[in-house]
């Protein structure tokens, strides 16, 4: 289906199903452990031997050799390969930077280099222990403060004349005029996706083909990725990933267990699972870049923006790309005069790549503090000073107008709500008791991409509907959303509609990632849905053109049928795709979001307590307010993580994150997370799809690390520009307590 | 894992016994430590004798007046029972400051004294640590050190002692009893229980192999007002940045012990001696030999302003 003009009133808009608070149709399956996960898939394959990663010891340099015969000679072993069994790295995935496998290169702490499989995951883990590899240590570059004066401009490109600046008007003129200034620098650290779920995987292998059941959120990708990493055919390979166990864009891409797993099963003629253990899971893996940032305003004393400068830099492995923490930048806030570009370093710490908002939620951790800041600069109320600078058009490009923006209502909409007006613009000046009290707040932003998704439906003779798509899961609520969106289209209850996800067989779909899922996806079905619709009304003699699905039946005119009554003589089939032609470049898509914070801050210990949240987010048709309340308060709940105790501590001698298990790396639990709520506009966007809906998954993230850091900054009076927000950081500067 | 052997004792002295005779053995009671450190190959046990059939499990009124703990009532127990609620507040205090519920449960009070160190770099085979590796240096020093220790540490080691419910031990003045495989019994203040690391971080206390705790005894109660005062960078389920054990008297006098700074429970009766003229008084004292590192010299005056705290609450209270 292309959709290539604003959708009309159609089908889902009668929001029976759609639109409505439903639990999960997943839920009782998830808290009655028979949702099966990646490594818990006993019965997909018999005779299943357990494998175990072994990490490489050092962050660069050459491996030797590796001492293999007293883990083969150990008890239960059935058989190791190692990564010097292949003379070079084996082929890069999609969005990979750092080999998987194979050679004998150390590109980072922890890669895998071995694998261990025997009987029982204990035999496994055991004999894993008791691999030696002899290394050639290399130096490496692990310090990015170290590394950034010198980097280069990301697509600067001389020969073909590129700046790699973005460059709107003239901001060095415009910021050396303007009455009020802000020149300020930010960072954000490292940090690591610390789902829940590690990164597992089970691989058998018939004749050529393999199967591979995986936790991953892009199916499609990874079986091009995986097939190409095995120099196999990709109709040879199935993956299968129903079930994930939260994955933030750690799963995006083919990870070491999924390589492992088939290699070894190979090598052993079994099936073999690995799931990756935890100690492993920072450095093995991706993670998101720490970032330096320099944000530059320039306003008018009145408060409009004339001038935005924006330079962020990261450090990533040769040939990795930077987080693009400018990115909100170039589309929030109006001003005639702007510069943004980031600056890439190269490091040998482990790969850096995307993690929930990449590029938004470091970025807007430094914009939305650096508004704070010209707020206070400009003694005006920082709801005032974003209403302010609202724009409906893209700042680089004015002809280009939002499909829908409604910042300005989320903000008054929050600040009403949250009871801004009672909050003292003068810091640390609010008390109670021994705690210091402030109250933040930021907006928040994430663009909405729209790319194909597609889907098939079946009506089965019964009259049920089977849904198949290898969309995923990833503990974001698409099972619901899609049975929704089945029974809207084809006017059935909920209970008749069984959603069959994450299978490589099925119609390739956008999957999870990007906050891209639920508007694709659903849309994708839609599409099929219309194709079933059609069949339907053909196999009943009925004009498809008038013809409506309510109540289980299936009328026009005066005749009318039960929907069963289609499939009376066989299944029908529904099978259709999404394709958004050129929507999202005529005009500008994109999800906005008012978060508000009030905390507390021990004035003895200077630990922080966050006392309130509160989100506002336009972001088209909600689909299923229960579900995407929980995405957005697990975001905000993230959000909290990052602005005041995530942090990947760099070894900088030895090249790693030592602090990789999750007693070392801190996130929230639920004490630090108090009374939380959420808003959502109703704004569907007919720009975005026939959904009328948009991502909003990480728009629940982009923002609240600043807003909190605004509340603290508003409690202490101390600003604190280095994320995250630990006590050390102004334990010496905050006010006298009585 | 490496694999081992596995027994189950009947009476304190012929565990003691058990694990005196096999080299390389070790106790286990509630397993919430040892277990993952296995994992990990960090201890690698060739024997373990299970303590738990030992039935160490009473709190018994001695007749000096004080508690005599059994080494395997669990954190939960001990932190709920009436007597220390009512009598040895800063113990239930502490105890419910650490960990989770679901480790409380099975965590006893032999093994919390026993919980080794939480510092990253013992933690990680590839990494060189003299407590994990006696001879091979130490990661830490130079390197990630924001939870390490900032006084009485050495060239060789700068781990913490990680645990809560040690730091009220310390403040009322406890006692570890132990017993050996001979039928030998030992009393060891909990002053002198944990070991500085000095030239051999690798012995976290002063129990010989085979040596068996079979209570932990509180002397008479100390009346006054209790608290744990425990500064994390979360808040809850994280160890110590800084935390304060302290007992304070009407008179403003007290004590106090540190937690998060040391291999030790960082108690020095000279410098709560100083109570009655503020937290910097005692923390000048207390602190008077530390060697921060960048990392965590932070922790000094938050141990001061966490005693302010104390204080400010006391002074409120009374």
């Amino acid at each position: 289906m292309k959709f290539d003009t604003p959708a009309g009133q159609n089908p889902i808009d009668q929001l029976k199903v759609v639109g409505r608070p439903t639990s999960r149709i997943d839920g009782p399956r998830k808290v009655t452990g028979t949702a099966p996960y990646a490594y818990e898939r006993h019965d997909v394959a018999a005779n299943q031997a357990y494998g175990w990663i072994v990490g490489a010891g050092i962050a660069k340099g050459s491996i030797n050799s590796i001492d293999t015969s007293a883990a083969r000679a150990a008890p239960g072993v059935i058989g190791i390969v190692t990564t010097l069994d292949y003379p070079k790295p084996l082929p890069l995935g999609m969005a990979n930077t750092a080999t998987l496998f194979g050679g004998a290169e150390v590109q980072h702490y922890h890669q895998a280099i071995a694998v261990v499989v025997a009987e029982t995951f204990e035999q496994a883990r055991a004999a894993g222990a008791l691999i030696r590899a002899d290394y050639a240590r290399a130096k490496g570059r692990f310090d990015l403060e170290t590394a950034a004066p010198n980097a280069p401009i990301e697509g600067q490109d001389d020969k073909s004349g590129k700046s790699g600046i973005d460059r709107v008007g003239d901001f060095a003129k415009a910021f050396a005029a303007a009455p009020v200034k802000i020149d300020r620098h930010y960072s954000t650290p490292d940090e690591t996706h610390a789902m829940m779920e590690p990164f597992a995987t089970i691989a058998a292998w018939n004749g050529d083909k393999l199967t591979v059941w995986t936790s991953n959120q892009m199916i499609q990708w990874s079986k091009r990725s995986l097939a190409k990493i095995l120099s196999i055919e990709p109709e040879n390979l199935r993956l299968d990933s129903p079930f994930i166990g939260g994955g933030f864009g750690g799963k995006l891409f083919v990870r070491a267990d999924a390589v492992c797993a088939a290699l070894a099963a190979k090598k052993v003629g079994r099936p073999v699972r690995i799931a990756m253990q935890r100690p492993l899971m920072t450095n093995n893996a991706t993670h998101r870049p720490a970032t330096l940032q320099h944000i530059r305003l320039g306003a008018t004393k009145d408060g409009q923006l004339t001038a935005i400068a924006h330079v962020s830099t990261s450090g990533n492995l040769p040939g990795g790309d930077g987080e693009t923490a400018i990115a909100q930048t170039k589309l929030f806030y109006a001003a005639p005069n702007r510069e943004t570009y980031m600056k890439l370093a190269t490091l040998d710490l482990p790969e850096g790549n995307a993690m929930r908002a990449p590029g938004e939620a470091p970025g807007l951790m430094a914009l939305e503090m650096a508004m704070d800041e010209l707020a206070e600069a400009l003694g005006m109320d920082p709801v005032e000073l974003r209403i302010k600078n609202d724009t409906q058009v893209d700042p680089e490009d004015p002809d280009k107008p939002f499909s829908e923006r409604h910042f300005i209502e989320a903000l008054r909409v929050g600040a009403d709500k949250f009871g801004w007006a009672g909050r003292n613009a003068k810091p640390a000046a609010m008390r109670d008791g021994r705690w210091l009290v402030g109250m933040g707040m930021a907006g928040g932003f994430r663009n909405n991409i729209l790319t194909q998704s597609a889907a098939r439906i079946r009506l089965e003779r019964d009259g049920r509907l089977t849904v198949e798509t290898d969309m995923t899961d990833i503990g974001t609520g698409t099972y619901t959303i899609m049975a929704q969106t089945a029974a809207e289209m084809m006017g059935v209850p909920l209970d008749r509609v069984t959603v069959k996800l994450g299978d490589s067989d099925f119609p390739i779909s956008a999957g999870s990632g990007g906050q891209w899922g639920a508007n694709n996806s659903t849309s994708g079905l839609y599409a099929a849905c219309l194709k079933l619709r059609e069949a339907v009304a053909q196999q009943l003699g009925f004009n498809s053109g008038d013809v409506t699905f309510a109540d289980g039946k299936v009328s026009t005119g005066g005749r009318s049928a039960a929907l069963a009554d289609a499939a009376t003589n066989g299944v029908l089939v529904g099978e259709d795709g999404f394709d958004p032609t050129d929507m999202s470049k005529r005009w500008q898509q994109s999800t906005f979001a008012a978060h508000f914070v009030e905390v507390a801050v021990d004035g003895f210990t200077g630990e922080t307590r966050i006392r309130r949240m509160l989100a506002v987010c336009d972001a088209g048709r909600i689909l299923n307010p229960k579900a995407a309340r929980s995405q957005v308060i697990g975001a905000m709940t993230m959000g909290a993580g990052a602005a005041l105790m995530e942090e990947l501590a760099v070894d900088k001698r030895f090249g790693l994150f030592i602090n990789h298990d999750l007693a070392g790396y801190e996130v929230p639990v639920h004490s630090d997370i108090p009374h939380q709520e959420v808003i959502f506009l109703d704004y569907p966007d007919d720009k975005s799809s026939p959904m009328k809906a948009k991502g909003v998954g990480e728009l629940g993230l982009c923002g609240v690390g600043a807003a909190i850091a605004n509340a603290i900054y508003n409690a202490t009076g101390v600003r604190v520009r280095d994320y995250p927000i630990t006590l050390d950081k102004h334990l010496e500067k905050l006010p006298a307590i009585a | 894992m490496k694999s081992f052997t596995y027994e189950r004792a009947t009476t304190p002295e012929s565990a003691a016994a058990a694990v005196a005779r096999t080299q390389g053995a070790m106790f286990i009671g509630g397993g919430t430590n040892l277990l993952d450190l296995m994992k990990l190959e960090i201890e690698t046990p060739r024997h373990l004798v299970d303590v738990q059939d030992l039935k160490l499990d009473a709190i018994d009124a001695t007749k000096e007046g004080g508690l005599r703990i059994g080494a395997l009532v669990t954190n939960t127990a001990l932190s709920a029972d009436p007597r220390i609620r009512r009598d040895y507040g800063v113990l239930t205090r502490a105890i419910q400051a650490g960990a989770s519920g679901q480790l409380r449960n099975k965590a006893t009070t032999a093994g919390n004294l026993l919980q080794r160190t939480r510092c990253p770099y013992f933690y990680d085979a590839n990494m060189p640590c003299n407590k994990r590796k006696p001879g091979w240096g130490c990661g830490a020093i130079g390197g990630y050190s924001r939870q390490l220790a900032v006084i009485g540490g050495s060239d060789a080691c700068i781990a913490t002692y990680p645990g809560d419910m040690a730091q009220a031990m310390r403040v009322l003045d406890a006692t570890v009893e132990t017993v050996k495989g001979d039928g030998t019994t030992r009393a060891i203040p909990i002053a002198d229980f944990h070991r500085l690391p000095g030239g051999d971080p690798a012995r976290d206390n002063v129990l010989e192999h085979g040596e068996l705790i079979t209570a932990v005894t509180l002397p008479r109660p100390l009346g006054g007002q209790h608290f744990y005062q425990k500064v994390r960078d979360r808040a809850s389920y994280a160890f110590a940045l800084v935390s304060v054990a302290a007992v304070i008297q009407k008179d403003g006098t007290g004590r106090v012990s540190f937690g998060g700074v040391a291999a030790r429970p960082w108690r020095v009766e000279a410098a709560e001696a100083a109570l009655p003229k503020g937290a910097a008084a005692v923390t000048k004292l207390a602190f008077a030999q530390a060697k921060p590192t960048a990392d965590n010299a932070f922790k000094i005056p938050l141990a001061t302003r966490a005693l302010a705290s104390v204080i400010a609450q006391a002074k409120a209270a009374s």
